[in-house]
């Protein structure tokens, strides 16, 4: 069964939040492992043509998630969760940072908190993201930073592709 | 005041404002039928809206009509858009581990 889903994305510049609804044909069980299972989270967390790439991750309060975007060309944007509360199969929150390879986190790029939450909807899965910037405008930066190079660029590919 | 779009759009009732007056233009008491809240708050909201500079106004007899003004919500667009595909690029992908997932089961 193919289900087309709606995303709500809303931004609330008052509060420097971003809200993310999105369902899922899934069950609860089945969502939480594609968010909390490093060798799941490889295979989506990266947009394409980005792939991420776990090195280490530790799914526990205080644990870390430490991870790569790898680019087409190879390079290597690391990137890393701090988890900051699990309740498990119904939520977790942590802290976003740009870092090195080692998780140390680089102070030029700011970074974000955020809230993960999955609700049963029958056999769908609603999952829902709060989003916590120190400013919109961070965001922006984020966006300047290169994804939206990269991503324009990768929906250029996706043109060509679909037009050769 | 200075004031910017986001602040336009960070409230419900406003967004709901500019979902009607993007459709058609509309007289404040024409806006104010479509919300449980009272008229001065409409008015505000209007207010804020003609504020952030969203809003067109027209006058015909006695009645001003307001207009939204497409360009300015392009900005928002614009902005945010990236970050929002993004997103969407993800899920999708994410719709494909989950299929995955349940063909192994």
């Amino acid at each position: 069964m193919n289900t087309i889903y709606q995303m709500s994305f809303e931004v609330d510049k008052v509060n420097n939040k971003i809200n993310v609804k999105r369902e899922f044909n899934s069950s609860v069980e089945h969502v939480w492992a594609a968010w909390t299972r490093p060798e799941l989270l490889d295979q989506w967390w990266a947009p394409k043509p980005y792939k991420a790439r776990t090195k280490t991750m530790d799914f526990r309060v205080g644990g870390m998630w430490l991870y790569a975007m790898v680019g087409p060309d190879g390079q290597e944007i690391w990137c890393k969760a701090n988890y900051l509360a699990i309740e498990d199969q119904k939520s977790f929150s942590g802290r976003d940072a740009f870092c090195d390879e080692h998780g140390v986190a680089t102070d030029d790029f700011p970074g974000s908190t955020w809230n993960t939450s999955f609700k049963p909807l029958g056999e769908a899965t609603l999952v829902e993201i709060e989003i916590d910037y120190k400013n919109l405008s961070d965001l922006e930066k984020i966006i300047q930073m290169g994804f939206k190079e990269g991503f324009t660029a990768a929906l250029g590919n996706l043109d060509e592709l679909l037009n050769a | 005041m200075r004031r910017d779009i986001f602040q336009a759009i960070a409230d419900p009732s406003r967004r709901a404002i500019i979902t009607l007056i993007a459709i058609q233009a509309m007289t404040p008491n024409a806006l104010a039928e479509h919300f449980d809240i009272s008229r001065q708050a409409v008015s505000k909201h209007i207010r804020i809206l003609d504020e952030c500079r969203l809003l067109k106004k027209e006058q015909l007899g006695r009645e001003i009509y307001y207009h939204l003004d497409p360009q300015k919500m392009k900005e928002v667009a614009d902005w945010i858009e990236p970050f929002r595909e993004l997103w969407e690029v993800k899920f999708n992908q994410l719709d494909q581990v989950l299929q995955n997932l349940k063909k192994k089961k």
